[in-house]
């Protein structure tokens, strides 16, 4: 058994980010960590900084300005970090697709910094606090030991200022 | 070379570091578990600790540039080597093992935790980090003087009942409860709050503040170094109630049914910890002070003035 895997899916801390979203995912979000749902069953636990975090909930869908912010975000998460993209904006962009302001949806953002991150989606505008956790369990569940998240992907050079 | 393999044995193993730290992740659960059931919460399982823990030695450690890199790597090993040594001190202590003037060693060691954090926050470079080290230290300069002021107080009321000069030593003080007499209540009820503060705990987690320093002190830490902090906030999280336990409440029996009561008094200062942690909102530090050295400094000064009239006039409640 991957002790390491184990310890990862058992203990998931997040870090909310923000990019540009309408507020109503980040409410959700919000009410996700609330006594009613209590994730803490789980051990997801939401933290203050990204250097703590294993998981980063992404809302909005990355304005130009946000862009910047996110992808410095993702650096200094440590490693070992799977980025949740909650919502229909930060999955593909949403009703903003068009707009003169929008740097791309998330995942695009995020493999300019780095081309494996390990990205899932949850769709929905906003998605049920159900329906993240159900996300949440899915993508934990889609993370296998072949991949070698964990020491693989420790020694890779993230990009460090890809402008 | 028997007695260099039996520290050794005490420091790492049986008192010391692996049964302290099987014991503070059990408590550190407990802390957790008793939080959600305040809330109405099911609450995390019970080997959620040791998970984090894990999880934490996988990852990735980061240091900032700006930093000192050897102090910030340096200081949360030197604060879970004072805590090891308080815990093994204060274990030994309830085993009947102890010296004259293990009461000051103690002391001094419950203030590396505190001591390190400040080291390894001010090594990070990170503003927030400077701002929950200031804190941190204003909170230390705080809650000391009321934890002295308290440990005078017993030491006076044992002074009474052991030899003069014997009673710098934790077995001395633990033969009785001080808590059983108006000044020893006081300083007991004194000394809990300063433990809160100690632990980091709400009220006092000024330092850690997570609404609006995000993390605080440890905010730049992550992967193992953060594992080693909070192993060493757990093992705290031992020590802190078993020194309380000691000075105050008599000591831990080790032998036969007065064991299981003594262990029954560490559970009750463990949950009096956590219900004053849920319960209560977070104060600004300027609260903080003038709350440990006004209202508990006060408190400890009338407490020692009684304990000196009982000690001199024989009235063993006072």
């Amino acid at each position: 058994m991957d002790w390491n895997l184990w310890a990862l899916k058992k203990s998931v801390w997040v870090f909310h980010v923000n990019t540009g979203a309408c507020n109503n995912c980040d409410i959700e979000i919000v009410n996700l960590l609330t006594p009613k749902f209590d994730v803490e069953r789980f051990g997801i636990k939401l933290v203050g900084s990204p250097r703590h975090a294993d998981a980063l909930l992404v809302t909005g869908g990355g304005t130009r300005q946000a862009a910047v912010r996110l992808k410095e975000v993702y650096r200094q998460t440590a490693k070992p970090c799977i980025v949740f993209c909650m919502g229909a904006c930060a999955c593909g962009m949403g009703i903003f697709e068009k707009g003169y302001h929008m740097a791309g949806p998330i995942d695009t953002i995020l493999r300019q910094v780095d081309p494996d991150a390990i990205i899932a989606y949850v769709p929905g505008c906003p998605p049920k606090p159900e329906a993240m956790i159900m996300g949440v369990v899915k993508a934990l569940a889609a993370l296998q030991p072949k991949e070698k998240y964990a020491t693989e992907r420790m020694g890779q050079a993230v990009v460090a200022n890809p402008a | 070379m028997t007695v260099v393999l039996q520290n050794a044995f005490w420091i790492l193993i049986f008192p010391g570091l692996a049964f302290t730290l099987a014991v503070g992740l059990f408590a550190s659960w407990l802390v957790r578990k008793v939080g959600a059931l305040v809330q109405y919460r099911v609450g995390p399982p019970v080997y959620q600790p040791l998970a984090d823990v894990m999880k934490l030695m996988g990852k990735e450690i980061l240091v900032p540039q700006e930093g000192h890199r050897t102090v910030f790597i340096a200081a949360p090993l030197v604060g879970l080597a004072g805590v090891l040594l308080l815990s093994t001190i204060l274990w030994l202590a309830t085993a009947g093992i102890s010296y004259v003037g293990d009461v000051i060693v103690a002391m001094y060691l419950m203030v590396f935790p505190s001591l390190a954090l400040i080291l390894g926050s001010s090594a990070s470079g990170s503003p927030h980090a400077a701002v929950g080290a200031g804190r941190e230290m204003k909170l230390v300069l705080g809650y000391e003087l009321p934890l002295v002021l308290a440990l005078i107080v017993v030491l006076i009321k044992t002074a009474g009942w052991t030899e003069p000069g014997e009673q710098l030593s934790l077995v001395a003080i633990s033969q009785r409860a001080s808590v059983l007499s108006v000044s020893g209540a006081l300083a007991f009820i004194v000394a809990l709050l300063c433990v809160q503060a100690k632990l980091g705990f709400v009220p006092f987690d000024i330092a850690e503040s997570e609404s609006e320093l995000s993390g605080g002190v440890l905010i730049e830490y992550s992967g193992a170094l953060l594992a080693v902090w909070k192993l060493m906030q757990a093992m705290m999280l031992v020590a802190l109630p078993l020194f309380l336990v000691v000075v105050f409440l008599g000591g831990i029996d080790p032998s036969g049914l007065s064991f299981v009561w003594g262990i029954g008094k560490f559970v009750l200062v463990l949950v009096l910890v956590i219900l004053i942690k849920n319960t209560n909102p977070r104060v600004r530090i300027d609260q903080a002070m003038r709350f440990f050295w006004l209202y508990c400094g006060l408190a400890m000064v009338v407490a020692v003035i009684l304990a000196s009239i009982g000690h001199y006039r024989g009235i063993a409640w006072l």
